[in-house]
């Protein structure tokens, strides 16, 4: 049991460094947004799940279901609201972009 | 000397995932130095309060400490709020 939550807590870290890596290196602000959302959130998840083996008790596996679930109902919402008022305010999209969705939908 | 009292292999995870998560936080801070926009640093920001929930789940593992897992309940409740306002808030032009 002990080798699972060792194995579960460095891939939950190593998945949080991927997300923090993602929001420096890549090249324009939506990708960005991207990186830190959806790795982070796993990695959070993973490191979470973690806890919960590891202490196997009724009261934190609800804690840590709570968490994971409000986690992961919240970080879409959150990424939404900030990349929209940040396509409204026109940050500009990567140089190497080849589509605008959004764009060609308003144009309509 | 905590190697016997927490078991090799946790011990040794819990050294690696810290090693891993400061690291991370390091990478983010650099983004909010950097970046270029202010919507950059708003997700950078939400990012570093992804891995404090990390590193306060790690701490919880590692000291063995239950209690420690409604601080991480709370932070991703603030976290989420502090990111919604700061969009609302920049998406109507407030920072100009």
């Amino acid at each position: 049991m002990s080798w699972l939550v060792a194995l579960l807590l460095i891939l939950g870290a190593f998945f949080a460094f991927v997300a923090a890596l993602g929001v420096l290196r890549f090249p324009d602000f939506y990708a960005r947004m991207h990186a830190a959302t959806k790795a982070g959130a796993f990695g959070a998840a993973l490191l979470l799940l973690a806890a919960a083996i590891h202490f196997g008790s009724l009261r934190a596996i609800i804690t840590v279901g709570l968490i994971i679930v409000f986690f992961y109902l919240t970080t879409p919402v959150a990424a939404q609201t900030i990349a929209q008022a940040a396509y409204r305010r026109g940050v500009a999209l990567w140089s190497k972009t080849v589509h605008d969705q959004l764009a060609e939908d308003e144009a309509e | 000397m905590y190697f016997e009292e927490l078991g090799m292999p946790l011990a040794l995870a819990s050294l690696v995932a810290s090693i891993l998560l400061v690291a991370a936080l390091a990478l983010a801070l650099l983004r909010i130095v950097k970046g270029p926009t202010p919507f950059d640093r708003v997700v950078a920001l939400d990012l570093i309060g992804g891995i404090c929930l990390c590193i306060i789940v790690m701490f919880a593992i590692h000291f063995d400490q239950q209690v420690l897992l409604d601080a991480a309940f709370v932070i991703a409740i603030v976290s989420f709020i502090g990111t919604v306002a700061f969009a609302r808030y920049l998406g109507k032009g407030g920072d100009q």
